[in-house]
């Protein structure tokens, strides 16, 4: 029994290490601020949860069990919100992608010249300011 | 085996913190800094492990907590200026397309 779970546990944690390894060279290495996300944001999650369930493996109580388990949980909440943050957030300060930029251009909001433009047009009555 | 992983981990590490200094964006950093906080729990949680004192995950749960309200709060500031309140994205792009 041991041994099943000392295999499991090498496993996991080889597994996690080889994947926050990768997401690491990843980000050092990718093009783009976005590919870089991808890199970080697939093998944070991927790699920690890996690398947690194999410690998960050699617990000695209960209580090092449950706090782990909590890790995991927080680690499977928070990591993808964290990385959507970071992601919003560089394309709404209109952080260009290598490719694909006419679709920044035409979602991202306005620049303010643009604004300038538009407010020259008749604006819909309901967006007027008070 | 805990040697392993924790020796995986502080090479990502080293190399997060490679991208985070040298980063064109701000965004870049932000990121690299919230992965590298990520690594630090797991490395908080190994070492536990590779002493023998599980103890240290208590650490690692908070260390967790406060990275990812880091990283929150400095895209908000990055974001509105300010932490305070609560600001709408519409309202951003007028005052910008005001002033």
């Amino acid at each position: 029994m041991t041994l099943v779970l000392d295999l499991l546990s090498w496993l996991c944690l080889l597994g996690g290490g080889f994947f926050v390894i990768i997401g690491a060279v990843g980000v050092l290495r990718f093009p783009d601020f976005y590919t870089r996300m991808h890199a970080a944001g697939i093998t944070d999650t991927l790699g920690a949860d890996l690398i947690l369930v194999g410690l998960l493996f050699q617990v000695p109580d209960a209580i090092t069990a449950v706090k782990l388990l909590l890790i995991i949980v927080f680690f499977v909440l928070t990591s993808p919100v964290a990385t959507h943050c970071v992601a919003h957030a560089a394309y709404a300060g209109r952080e260009a992608p290598l490719t694909g930029r006419l679709l920044l251009r035409q979602n991202v909001p306005m620049a303010p010249e643009d604004e300038e433009a538009s407010a020259a047009a008749p604006d819909d009555p309901s967006e007027a300011p008070v | 085996m805990f040697w392993a992983a924790s020796f995986a981990i502080v090479v990502a590490m080293v190399l997060m913190l490679v991208r985070a200094v040298v980063g064109p964006t701000v965004y870049d950093r932000v990121l690299s800094v919230n992965s590298f906080g990520t690594k630090t729990v797991l490395l908080l949680g190994v070492l536990g492990f590779l002493m023998g004192r599980p103890a240290f995950l208590d650490i690692a749960l908070l260390y967790a907590l406060i990275n990812f309200i880091a990283t929150i709060a400095i895209l908000k500031f990055l974001r509105y200026g300010r932490l305070s309140g609560v600001m709408d994205d519409q309202d951003l792009i007028r005052h910008e397309g005001r002033s």
